[in-house]
């Protein structure tokens, strides 16, 4: 049985309990165990029991930020399919990937969910940020070698670290070429006139590669696009 | 009125007000360096008379505001010129690089009367080959005046200056001239960084010709040319004004990009004996001022590119450029002059090609009342 199928089970459950207390007459599930109403997150895959409430009761204040809270923080575990139950003693039980941890705090370790798509593996970050290093290194060798243009001339030569190149303004309307330009359309006007080379696709590999250089080197810079 | 006129309203201002005006627009749009001056001030006169209040294209660039007191006003004792930062590529006459250094080499041959000297500041060529350097040792044979000539990193790394001496003599000497004494340094020594790695000359070359480069070493004057200089100046009356010329600056500017010398303190405390020393550098190609007690540096324009300025360490006497407009080839660049003044202080003229001159005068650099564009965030980094 799913986790979700399971929170449906103690959903409806949960209505058919409350609508019992409904005909005894019972204003609040509250303090009822019986009693239980099912938050989802964004994603359907996340689900909070809130045990004491009912099904077509609101939640109150406090509870509903503490519902959230505990849906935001389970919301790092990206695909993963997770069920927690707020008890009565306010306690957390977490039920993911067909394992329960008891006592869950939001914010702590659960390590299940680590296996796929969820939290990332160091190994997993290790393979993204090399990937991502293997771009930025080529477009960082084509921003410094002379194979780009055809008279000896390198990107770096007037940007060492790709200063001066502001990719944080971009799209803005460019005086000099009289029309909005991305960043790449400024690439490609060095590399035809100072680099005198031939321009370069957009979707060129060697564009890319320029562009995840840039764009890498001024990483922190807030984006404003269109400043001069 | 609107302060910030852009030059076409400013054209139209003055068409309306002045009959002369459309004559003096004219003859601004051809106008040459040597003219410039004369011709802005006539245009300032009349824009003010006018009404106009000018704007920032047609300045008068007076980088300093402080009227000079009585005894400022130093007569110039003798001119000299720079040249700097050529890059050459050997790649024939028609590279915008050796356009670039033939642009500086009429402009600085237009200059009348005559400058007494032209220095020329180093990284003449690209990647330190014999082909680049002959290349740039023929554009400047048609230089008028005599040329002191000074080596750079991009000069040395290939061949450690072999072919630069051969070509050019000493890259460490001093001279007399009227009354001043001139030193010249190469500040662009590196600790090896080359042998342990199995470096061949040209990775040597390429690397050090890459300004964001983190594998070489920072640029040192040594201590055997520093030991040559404490000697050199030992003979010096300590009232005698000294000039020195380095390709890097000889202070702590930003060390990423080499705008460095690791042994600058140990320069500096031979120079502060001197009353007055004088210190012109290349290397970052940008309009760049500092003072440091009785030291004045002042950098030098290349003619290939211009740099931004690093983002971090600038020195507060700087008045910035803004940024260059890459879709002027010229903008940014060119040459200049110093004025050595009665007393041997110097006047900083920077002529650029494509705006208004500057000049950074001892006056005001002594009393630290530079005016510019200062506080403006950053302009091109």
């Amino acid at each position: 049985m799913t986790a979700r199928s399971i929170a449906w089970v103690a959903a409806l459950g949960a209505a058919a309990l409350a609508g019992y207390a409904g005909l005894a007459g019972m204003r609040s599930g509250e303090g009822e165990p019986w009693a239980s109403r099912v938050v989802y997150a964004c994603d359907q895959r996340k689900a909070v029991i809130v045990e004491g409430v009912r099904s077509d009761e609101k939640l109150p204040p406090a509870k509903a930020q503490r519902v959230a809270d505990l849906l935001t923080d389970l919301m790092r575990y990206c695909k993963e399919e997770i069920t927690a139950t707020i008890a009565l003693d306010e306690t957390i039980t977490v039920e993911a990937n067909g394992r329960v941890f008891h006592d869950y705090v939001p914010g702590g370790p659960l390590p299940i969910a680590k296996v796929s798509f969820g939290e990332p593996t160091p190994r997993e970050e290790q393979i993204w940020k090399a990937e991502l290093d293997k771009l930025v290194a080529e477009g960082d060798r084509l921003f410094h070698s002379d194979e780009i243009g055809t008279n000896g001339v390198a990107c770096a030569m007037c940007h060492p670290n790709a200063s001066n190149t502001h990719p944080e303004t971009y799209p803005k309307f460019q005086t000099q070429l009289k029309k909005v330009a991305l960043l790449r359309d400024m690439v490609n006007w060095c590399i035809l006139n100072p680099l005198e080379g031939p321009e370069l696709a957009e979707n060129d590999p060697k564009m890319k590669a320029l562009e995840a250089y840039i764009l890498a080197s001024r990483r922190g810079v807030a984006l404003e696009a269109g400043k001069h | 009125m609107a302060i910030n006129l852009t030059p076409k309203e400013l054209e139209r201002e003055l068409r309306e007000r002045s009959p002369d005006a459309e004559r003096m627009i004219r003859s601004l749009q051809n106008c040459d360096r040597r003219h410039f001056l004369k011709v802005t001030a006539r245009f300032a006169a009349m824009v003010a008379a006018a009404g106009v209040i000018q704007p920032q294209s047609f300045q008068l660039v007076n980088v300093a505001n402080a009227a000079p007191a009585p005894g400022e006003n130093p007569e110039v004792l003798f001119r000299f010129a720079y040249i700097s930062d050529s890059h050459l590529f050997a790649r024939g006459m028609t590279h915008r690089f050796a356009k670039g250094l033939i642009k500086a080499v009429d402009d600085v041959n237009a200059i009348d009367p005559q400058p007494d000297f032209i220095l020329y500041g180093g990284d003449l060529a690209q990647l330190g080959r014999a082909d680049e350097l002959m290349l740039g040792q023929q554009i400047l044979s048609g230089l008028k005046a005599p040329v002191k000539m000074m080596v750079g990193e991009h000069d040395w790394f290939l061949d450690m200056g072999a072919k630069w001496r051969e070509m050019f003599g000493p890259d460490v000497y001093s001279f007399d001239h009227k009354g001043v004494h001139f030193v010249v340094l190469n500040s662009v020594q590196e600790e090896d960084f080359w042998t342990a790695k199995g470096y061949t000359p040209e990775q040597r070359m390429n690397i050090v010709a890459g300004l964001d480069d983190a594998r070489q070493s920072r640029f040192e004057v040594g201590e055997e040319q520093r030991d040559w200089l404490a000697k050199d100046l030992a003979k010096v009356d300590k009232k005698t004004p000294v000039i020195v010329f380095s390709h890097s600056p000889l202070y702590k500017y930003y060390e990423p990009w080499n705008f460095w010398t690791k042994d600058a303190e140990q320069v500096q405390a031979l120079l502060f004996p001197f009353e007055t020393v004088t210190v012109i550098h290349g290397h970052t190609h940008q309009l760049l001022t500092n003072r440091i007690k009785n030291i004045s540096f002042h950098g030098m324009l290349s003619t290939a590119w211009p740099w931004p300025y690093a983002p971090q360490g600038l020195p507060e006497y700087t008045v910035q450029m803004f940024r260059s407009d890459p879709f002027n080839q010229f903008d940014g660049l060119g040459d200049g002059t110093v004025d050595v003044l009665e007393g041997g202080a110097a006047n900083k003229h920077y002529a650029l090609w494509n705006r208004n001159p500057r000049t950074v005068s001892y006056a005001d650099l002594a009393k630290n009342t530079l005016v510019g564009p200062r506080g403006h965030a950053g302009p091109s980094y």
